[in-house]
């Protein structure tokens, strides 16, 4: 190792008390403010054992609210996902007037209050609302029952596939799509066999946020829930009315399941970020022909 | 260049797919929206403007808006240093840490809010070394702050993660090889070229603080003029029947989000241009 | 400009999309199909659901209530009846009912929320509160305090709650039915403690003395929300922020409510609260009543009168007074089960505030009396 070499490592290197401060900050913070709260709930949910955690789960509801909590993912994240590869590339390939305040639209539902989302349901279906008199004639139920849940959490969830892949799209540019088109093939077979490749990691952690979120989403369902016990009550409801029965034990038996959702697609998102790193790798070297 | 206008674009699908955009998003986000706005316009305005400004309303967009900006800084902070700690250095636990930065994203809000408040009350495990020292963590304003940072801490770091990553080292070894100090190189040659994304994830972290909910319920006390956010004075409103008024909060609400998503996303377009204008 | 191709294009999406949007609308089918179940569900041995929108204390107690008339319905009629049950702050419930939360039945925490549904939705005839004996409430209750243990503030009356240091916890009396009673029997005994006796309200004589007590019962309450540390919005969560979070060193809270903590307390080891009862406190009634136009929809009119009939049973008063709650006919439980719930002076809504409509409008409506005390530079 040339003294060159070592001296600009040096200048570029953070001095060691600094790299002990910023790792001890790292590590007190996240600790503090993210391990914590996790240990917490893991903590309360084992208060009687495995005996105990696994007796939390003996509840025909909460099997119940799981499934619900399953069908509404399972309706939502197919939904938005096809919108987010629409709308990414009507964003992303092309130059338009407006396009900062279409993708401020799209991303509205990431900070509307959850009780807004909610609320906005109740005066559209509510009986009091546009369409209520008319679906309670027709005996339709949309809010309070399951169809309302899955509107909300398609709300709640439509950003993230498409905030997921538009900046990567952008930054992709569309020379390969071009190049493509120019050699003949159709409109949709470059969109399956350049830019899907492209993205397919992009999109797949989009996905699995957006389902995070699906699975996890309480205060606009909670608005449009009705809270029947076994019938409209999702697995974050379920948690909060298990909490205000006193039985705490399960409520957080019921959260760590969340949490686990929540670590088990960490770990497949660890693997994405690891393949996305390559295919950039892979997009910068302009020899590299990627394979379709 | 090339796709500087879209009549420009040889990319086949882009009335296709910018009108289904368009119906979609009106389906699901704008249809509900204008509901909203439909049962606000029915309020006369004088009416409308004793509702959203009467005191303990006021007082509410203060604690809500303020509570989200320091929230927000702070998360800026600690985001800068999680993130940096991740992407620059290799140490014990560096991967679980990464792993675990989206926690409370994945959490519902609600569960959040319940084990942050076990943790903060008189009796939790901080907040019993807190309440000596005179701190009252939970059920005050620097309670709903936690509750914020928690919730605002991923968006941070994950967007500053990727820009510290595509750092490359060369710009900083030509600072040092020109005798600039480490502090001076981050000044003058790290900090402006992660700047942008900085400012994104502090305004996506005060973007959702303004809107949580769940988390800051359990952990806010809920007094009026004092710990009521905005979210649950809307859902005060609800329960009292009168429909109307929290139409019109929720409107107050909703624009403010989005003054704070347009200016992010103008923020982001002119950087993208700039970037491209060099490229 | 639509090629062959972009047309097949969009086919595909709108392919993809129906099939989405089919699958929310084999949802609502589902429901709707559920719902209609019940219409025929008056014929013997049929499975008969019905809908019970309820407040938040009366969790455990209905539970064990939906079973014991279930078993009463079967024998009756041969019917299995299921009861599905929602419950969550009494306001919101409501709330939920107005904008079409198909309840077959209510059980609320008080009086003005079942005349919203009045009200706002027609979905209940008006004058329900005569269709059951003692204005639609098989049950009633109170308003006691939850001390920490040992009573280490010494609180025995309304007037220790303001005593220097003091800190109380009770939810917001805007969005829920408990701390509505809870204000107006803190407002109640301030006017039972100037007057002596509350007929003098009534009293044209005594008009002065009348306005002096409820200025004084204002400054009461004012002092008495100024000492409130949490204002959670219903009567559960404030017990949880007590219990479980170890917030403030009185909860006011209904006697069934402050029963059942003494008793989970018991069970989980923790440290128990004391129960005090004041000397004078409110005959709290939640109140019942059938939604008619839901029941007739559903075609369970009949199953839900024999519903909310059989809480007035004898064993639907015993289940009662088994959660606390105060049964309302007098010889339903003997007089050892009597002895369970304090002799406390009450005094009801009508004898201290007239009827609820003028309690709500003069304390809880906007711009109403509660909202005063927010009010800076008040």
């Amino acid at each position: 190792m040339s003294a060159t070499l070592t001296d600009k490592r040096r200048a570029v290197r953070d001095p060691h008390w600094l790299r002990g401060l910023m790792i001890g900050g790292t590590l007190l913070a996240a600790g503090l403010l993210l391990l914590l709260p996790l240990a917490v709930i893991f903590i309360e949910a084992f208060r009687d054992g495995w005996r105990g955690y696994l007796e939390s789960f003996n509840d025909p509801y909460a099997w119940q609210a799981i499934r619900l909590t399953i069908i509404a993912a399972a309706v939502a994240v197919p939904l938005n996902l096809v919108f987010g590869l629409v709308a990414s590339w009507a964003i992303a390939k092309f130059d338009f007037f407006g396009k900062s305040f279409l993708i401020s639209l799209i991303d509205l539902p990431f900070a509307v209050s959850p009780v807004i989302s909610g609320l906005v349901y109740v005066l559209m279906f509510g009986l009091q609302g546009w369409l209520g008199p008319w679906l309670s004639a027709n005996n339709l139920q949309i809010i309070f029952a399951a169809p309302g849940i899955i509107l909300a959490t398609v709300f709640v969830t439509f950003p993230f596939v498409a905030r997921e892949l538009i900046p990567l799209m952008q930054e992709q540019g569309s020379e390969e799509e071009q190049a493509a088109l120019s050699l003949g093939a159709s409109g949709w077979q470059t969109f399956w066999r350049v830019t899907l490749p492209n993205v397919k990691w992009a999109l797949l952690y989009g996905v699995i946020l957006c389902n995070a979120r699906a699975m996890g989403e309480f205060g606009a369902v909670a608005v449009v829930s009705g809270h029947i016990r076994g019938k409209t009550n999702t697995l974050p409801l379920h948690i909060e009315l298990l909490y205000n029965e006193y039985n705490s034990r399960a409520a957080f038996a019921m959260a760590s399941l969340l949490a686990l959702l929540g670590v088990a697609t960490l770990a497949v998102k660890t693997i994405i970020e690891w393949r996305l790193r390559q295919v950039q790798l892979a997009s910068l070297e302009p020899s590299t022909v990627e394979p379709s | 260049m090339a796709f500087k206008l879209k009549s420009r674009s040889v990319l086949p699908g882009f009335g296709l797919t910018l009108g289904l955009t368009l119906t979609y998003l009106s389906l699901v986000v704008l249809i509900p929206l204008a509901a909203l706005f439909l049962k606000t316009a029915t309020i006369p305005w004088d009416r409308l403007w004793l509702m959203i400004s009467e005191p303990r309303v006021v007082a509410s967009y203060k604690l809500t808006f303020g509570a989200s900006l320091v929230a927000a800084a702070v998360s800026a902070l600690l985001g800068f240093i999680i993130a940096w700690t991740l992407v620059r250095y290799r140490f014990p636990g560096r991967r679980i840490i990464d792993a675990i930065i989206d926690m409370p994203f994945a959490l519902p809000t609600a569960v959040s809010g319940i084990a942050l408040t076990a943790l903060l009350s008189k009796n939790g495990w901080i907040g019993r070394y807190l309440e000596p020292l005179g701190i009252k963590a939970a059920f005050s304003p620097l309670g709903i702050t936690i509750a914020l940072v928690f919730i605002g801490l991923p968006f941070v770091v994950r967007t500053l993660q990727p820009a510290l990553e595509e750092l490359d080292g060369e710009a900083e070894e030509a600072a040092a090889s020109l005798g600039a100090s480490r502090f001076t190189t981050f000044v003058r040659v790290i900090f402006p070229s992660i700047l942008p994304a900085l400012l994104t994830g502090f305004a996506l972290a005060f973007a959702r603080a303004i809107g949580e909910y769940g988390s800051v319920v359990f952990i806010a006390g809920n007094m009026p003029m004092k710990t009521e956010i905005t979210s649950l004075l809307i859902v005060t409103k609800l329960e009292q029947f009168d429909i109307a008024a929290a139409s019109a909060l929720a409107v107050v609400m909703l624009l403010a989000s989005f003054a704070v998503l347009l200016a992010i996303n103008v923020l982001q377009w002119r950087i993208a241009k700039r970037y491209r204008g060099v490229m | 400009m639509f090629s062959p191709t972009t047309t097949y294009r969009t086919l595909l999406v709108a392919v993809a999309l129906a099939t989405a949007l089919a699958t929310g609308c084999q949802q609502s089918t589902t429901v709707a199909n559920s719902s209609s179940e019940n219409e025929s569900g008056a014929k013997p041995g049929r499975e008969v659901r019905l809908l019970n929108v309820s407040y938040d204390p009366t969790r455990e107690f209905y539970q064990e209530f939906n079973e014991s008339f279930a078993e009463y319905w079967k024998s009756r009629t041969g019917d299995i009846v299921s009861v599905e049950q929602s419950h969550g702050g009494s306001g919101k419930q409501a709330l939920s009912v107005i904008a079409g939360l198909e309840a077959d039945v209510v059980t609320l925490g008080v009086e003005p929320d079942i005349d919203a549904i009045v009200e706002q939705g027609g979905l209940i005839a008006p004058g329900w509160q005569k269709r059951l004996l003692y204005n639609s409430s098989p049950y009633t209750s109170t308003i006691v305090f939850l001390v920490r243990k040992g009573n280490p503030k010494g609180i025995k009356d309304w007037n220790d709650l303001v005593k220097e240091g003091v800190s109380i916890v009770t939810p917001n009396p805007k969005t829920s039915g408990g701390a509505k009673w809870n204000y107006l029997a803190a407002w109640g005994f301030v006017l039972q403690q100037e007057l002596g006796d509350l007929k003098k309200l009534t009293d044209p004589a005594a008009k002065a003395e009348v306005e002096a007590a409820q200025a004084k019962a204002q400054d009461f309450i004012k002092q008495l929300y100024s000492r409130v540390e949490v204002l959670d919005s219903g009567a559960r969560a404030s017990t949880n922020t007590f219990l479980q979070n170890g917030i403030g060193d009185v909860l006011l809270a209904w006697e069934n409510e402050a029963f059942l903590a003494l008793d989970e307390a018991k069970k989980n080891g923790t440290e128990a609260p004391e129960l005090i009862v004041p000397s004078v406190s409110i005959l709290a009634e939640p109140p019942v009543a059938v939604v008619d136009k839901n029941a007739e929809k559903h075609g369970t009119t009949e199953v839900a009168k024999a519903y909310l009939e059989h809480l007035y049973s004898p064993q639907g008063q015993q289940l009662a007074a088994k959660h606390f709650f105060r049964p309302a006919l007098e010889n339903a439980i003997s007089a050892e089960q009597r002895k369970n719930f304090a002799d406390v002076k009450l005094f009801t809504i009508r004898e201290a505030f007239g009827d609820w409509k003028s309690a709500i409008a003069t304390h809880f409506s906007e711009g109403g009396v509660f909202d005063k005390i927010y009010q800076p530079g008040n």
